[in-house]
């Protein structure tokens, strides 16, 4: 049974995926991170879908299960997509189109390939403990690919201060949700990791990019190796 | 033990996305200078010390809420939280890491007290529009 909470917090994830949008609009920058906006308007058609299934099948049926789980699949996939923009972004300047295409086919043929492995060893596991692991493993591989993207932008020393900050909340929205579903792997009947800490992560990522697109200036720069804890 | 693994790497990697995440919001705002009145009211003149905090927090909290700024100020209380943890544990055996822990907690400060200085203007602009209407 969902509380009034639950209601908010999804409420305001469609709303601040929107506003993502929005902001770009606003900003003139909806062509500039297309792949961004795309996944975002992509999240917020699979957050009406989700409140659709769920108001017609119930939280807790196999179909809003199904659901919930292979749509977090395809998005997070989608979310590669808008990563390898961010990557083209930051090595504009060594030129790699060709390279960066190729990267994107190995990377959607690579997680296509792991899932399908994932997928065959699955077959005695309950479903519930297959999605959770088949998540868990695509969002680390998403924090892998970020962590090797913000190592390109502190070498090649990238000051674009809206890209950097693009980059590192999808860092902290990778890591925070790979954590979350190592911890639920590790203790499935933990509730802090399936009640709404979820939620709060999946809003902070539209939150960010609203905030970095919004509120910071396309011109405006910082030096990388400030952000870093241990000066380089 | 893939997992932990998994679990391991993440909250590392989470800890340093977050830092520098927070330290790109801080070095955007540390450019800004701030007001005559702004130093007044927090009695911050030149440099923020990790004390004001709290007290620019509470003037911050008396000011109507701009959305956009909200991500901000939530996570750079988050990692004032956390710089204060690391300061009370950590960095009692480090002398280096209290230093470091210290300074970044007056940037935190900083941090606030332009948020503020946002926030007044914002209310200005507020009241201007309703006394005009």
């Amino acid at each position: 049974m969902l509380g009034p909470v639950d209601y908010l917090l999804w409420f305001l994830t469609a709303l601040l995926e929107l506003s993502v949008v929005v902001c770009a609009l606003g900003r003139h920058s909806f062509r500039r991170y297309l792949a961004l906006n795309i996944y975002m308007l992509g999240s917020l058609v699979v957050t009406i879908l989700r409140y659709w299934i769920f108001s017609r099948y119930g939280f807790a049926s196999t179909e809003y299960l199904y659901f919930y789980y292979y749509s977090e699949a395809l998005l997070t996939v989608g979310l590669y997509f808008a990563l390898i923009t961010l990557y083209s972004f930051v090595l504009s300047e060594l030129q790699p189109g060709q390279s960066i295409r190729l990267a994107a086919i190995v990377l959607l043929a690579g997680t296509a390939f792991f899932s399908y492995l994932v997928i065959q060893q699955s077959t005695d596991r309950m479903l519930t403990r297959f999605v959770v692991e088949l998540s868990q493993n695509l969002y680390f591989v998403g924090l892998v690919l970020t962590y090797l993207l913000w190592g390109a932008i502190l070498k090649l020393r990238e000051t674009r201060t809206q890209l950097i900050q693009l980059v590192l909340s999808l860092g902290v929205y990778f890591s925070a949700f790979a954590a979350t579903y190592a911890l639920r792997n590790l203790y499935p009947g933990l509730h802090l990791v399936s009640g709404h800490l979820p939620q709060l992560i999946a809003l902070s990522l539209p939150l960010a990019w609203a905030y970095a697109i919004w509120r910071v200036p396309e011109e405006e720069r910082l030096a990388p190796s400030r952000l870093v804890v241990v000066p380089r | 033990m893939m997992a932990g693994i998994i679990f391991a790497c993440s909250i590392v990697l989470l800890l340093q996305f977050f830092v520098s995440y927070c330290r790109s919001l801080i070095a955007v705002s540390s450019k800004q200078v701030l007001s005559p009145e702004v130093k007044d009211v927090t009695g911050i003149q030149r440099t923020a010390s990790g004390d004001d905090f709290k007290r620019v927090m509470q003037l911050l909290q008396l000011c109507p809420e701009r959305p956009e700024d909200r991500n901000g100020v939530q996570a750079i209380g988050a990692y004032f939280s956390l710089l204060g943890f690391l300061r009370a544990t950590v960095a009692r055996m480090a002398p280096s890491m209290r230093a470091w822990a210290e300074s970044e907690r007056g940037h935190c400060a900083y941090f606030a007290a332009v948020a503020l200085e946002r926030r007044i203007s914002f209310s200005r602009d507020m009241l201007a529009r309703q006394m005009d209407s």
